[in-house]
């Protein structure tokens, strides 16, 4: 339907989507092959390609050494708890963009996008400030509260692509039988949505599960430091120890990639409606 | 916005307020008590979105914003005197501030035009469907499950000087006679970055360009082959111009992205060789662990400045796009797999 393809045209067209294929997953498998390699084997010549002999001390180290494992925990429970609150929080908020005219819209989704256009350093001095006086500095809550105001406005433009897909007739049936407009919402939308609302779960997720900067200001002991904040801690030093770092790398991604393969079509479907839209 | 529905306000009400027998003026009433459950349901359901950005994004922003015009620096907080336009001065009068502009500038561009051509590239040759055409998407999809930061990270082991596998790959192919020390030069280390950055941005671009072009009838290119229009002529004629809108607006929203992303050259580089890899924002970080806020502050207000003219260009886009005939009918469908 769109033109005949040559057979020399699909050579090329699967070449170049081979070649793309290798290019986006190489760093993957290098940072992996990296991590499974005998510590000492890291830094050798000739290079190889494959773990010549296999290891896992680089892994054994991360959690003798450091406390990795105090990390993980605490990263997940900081994306999960701020992940899913900015969830709720946002499919009000979106819920009543995509339903409702009213005067003050264009000037909140405005506020929205432009807090996308700050560059989070203006905010970190203050914030630390704030912080403070709240008493919330290394508190993990204190970083799931930041972690949900920073979700809030992508997460609520995605969920609005997806309530403008689902027609309002939905809702006003169940109104109409007597459900109030926050039952017929969460009895009646969400199930339809689920899909699109996991995908925000998981997006707001790897968000704060990838944050640096904020959880560097704010988390400053040792047992609050979230996964990216340790990754950082490992290149302050001079040199970089490539075996915890390519260890601590891997396991980093991991959780996200299982995350993302687990819903990505919905997160692109999200991301095309909501991001073009602004 | 062809999916936005707006709500009859008959079916708005809810079904307590339907009384038998009113007289006709009670409309009014009833109208009104419409408006104002409408406007709690509005309020309350707007208003834990509005509290937590306001307090922990808009407030410190403002704060923060007022320290550019004041001498706020860490290292002495006794004084910290308003000093009118005193760090945007000494923002434009330092040495590194015409290596940052460039930067900046190389960083945007740069990353931009090789994500837009290889995503469209990639678009088109994903359009027509074939097997294991969703797993492929999934798997190119992967470096969006990553943090800039961590990409900075896996990049700079791969561009290392000693053992990097970019220089092994790069012997063996016979591109290079001996290692190249990537990192260590200003020059080299801006081409990793910007092949860091490309690797990770493509995709982007790949699923919104494949999105807009699932939307192109069928028809219209049935017509166009009908007039023996060839590849070349039936890309530039009927492709590109369908998707423009979507495709302008890809590139000012990846603009503003791209230009706000100091993660990846902080995990790569950290602005070095001396300095000389820093764009706008990794400076702005490097100041800020300095301690002076004062002028951290006054450039990030001039990264707010000029990313509003972007926006501003963005949402007039938008707009323009309404009636377009970028408009997809149906509402926005997304990718299908």
């Amino acid at each position: 339907m769109i033109g005949k393809e040559t057979t020399a045209g699909r050579a090329a067209k699967f070449t170049f989507l081979g070649l793309w294929l290798v290019f986006s997953l190489f760093p993957l498998y290098w940072i992996t092959v990296t991590s499974l390699k005998d510590p000492g084997d890291i830094f050798s010549f000739p290079i190889s390609y494959w773990p010549e002999r296999f290891s896992l001390e680089n892994y054994r180290g991360l959690f003798g050494k450091a406390d990795f494992g105090t990390y993980l925990v605490n990263s997940l429970v900081v994306s999960t708890v701020a992940g899913a609150v900015a969830t709720a929080i946002s499919t009000l908020s979106a819920y009543v963009l995509a339903r409702f005219e009213f005067r003050s819209k264009s000037a909140l989704l405005m506020a929205f996008l432009v807090t996308q256009m700050i560059p989070s350093f203006i905010a970190l001095g203050p914030l630390y400030l704030l912080m403070t006086d709240l008493r919330l500095v290394d508190n993990r809550l204190g970083l799931m509260l930041v972690y949900i105001a920073v979700c809030i406005p992508f997460c609520t433009v995605m969920l609005r692509g997806f309530f403008e897909n689902v027609p309002d007739a939905l809702e006003e049936a169940a109104m109409i039988d007597g459900l109030s407009r926050l039952g017929a919402l969460i009895k009646v939308l969400l199930p339809v949505m689920r899909p699109g609302i996991v995908a925000a779960f998981i997006f707001n997720f790897v968000n704060c599960w990838n944050e640096l900067f904020l959880s560097v200001t704010l988390m400053n002991s040792d047992e609050n430091r979230t996964v990216p904040t340790a990754l950082n801690g490992f290149i302050s030093s001079f040199n970089i120890d490539w075996g915890s770092m390519s260890a601590a790398a891997v396991l980093t991604i991991l959780p996200t990639m299982v995350l993302f393969a687990f819903a990505s079509r919905h997160i692109v479907q999200g991301l095309t409606a909501g991001a073009v839209k602004g | 916005m062809s999916g936005t529905s707006t709500p009859t306000p008959g079916v708005t009400g809810a079904p307590s307020v339907r009384k038998e027998g009113a007289p006709p003026r009670a409309g009014g009433g009833r109208r009104r008590e419409f408006t104002t459950r409408r406007g709690l349901v509005i309020t309350a359901f707007m208003a834990p979105a509005a509290v937590f950005v306001a307090l922990f994004t808009y407030y410190p922003m403002i704060a923060g914003s007022q320290m550019a015009f004041r001498n706020w620096n860490l290292t002495d907080l006794t004084d910290t005197s308003w000093v009118g336009m005193r760090n945007f001065r000494e923002v434009f009068t330092d040495p590194a501030w015409g290596t940052v502009l460039g930067n900046t500038a190389l960083w945007v561009v740069g990353s931009i035009v090789p994500q837009l051509v290889i995503g469209f590239a990639l678009a088109l040759w994903l359009r027509r469907r074939f097997r294991l055409r969703g797993l492929y998407q999934a798997l190119i999809f992967f470096p969006w499950a990553i943090s800039g930061f961590l990409i900075g990270i896996l990049f700079r082991w791969m561009f290392n000087s000693e053992f990097g596998v970019v220089n092994d790959l790069l012997q063996k192919a016979g591109l290079v006679d001996e290692p190249v020390a990537w990192l260590a030069d200003p020059d080299t280390a801006m081409i990793a970055v910007l092949v860091a950055n490309v690797w990770y941005g493509v995709t982007f671009f790949a699923i919104m360009i494949l999105a807009a072009l699932q939307s192109i009838p069928d028809e219209l290119y049935e017509a166009a082959a009908l007039d023996g229009a060839g590849k070349a002529r039936t890309l530039f004629r009927i492709t590109i111009p369908y998707i423009r809108v979507t495709l302008v607006l890809t590139v000012l929203l990846r603009v503003i992205w791209i230009f706000n992303f100091p993660d990846l050259i902080f995990g790569m580089t950290g602005g070095g060789p001396n300095d000389e890899t820093h764009i706008v924002t990794t400076w702005m970080i490097k100041i800020t662990q300095q301690g002076d806020y004062g002028k951290a502050s006054a450039l990030g207000l001039l990264v707010v400045a000029v990313l509003l003219v972007f926006a501003t260009f963005f949402l007039t886009a938008t707009r323009e796009r309404g009636g377009g005939r970028g408009a997809r009918k149906g509402g926005k469908r997304g990718v299908r797999a």
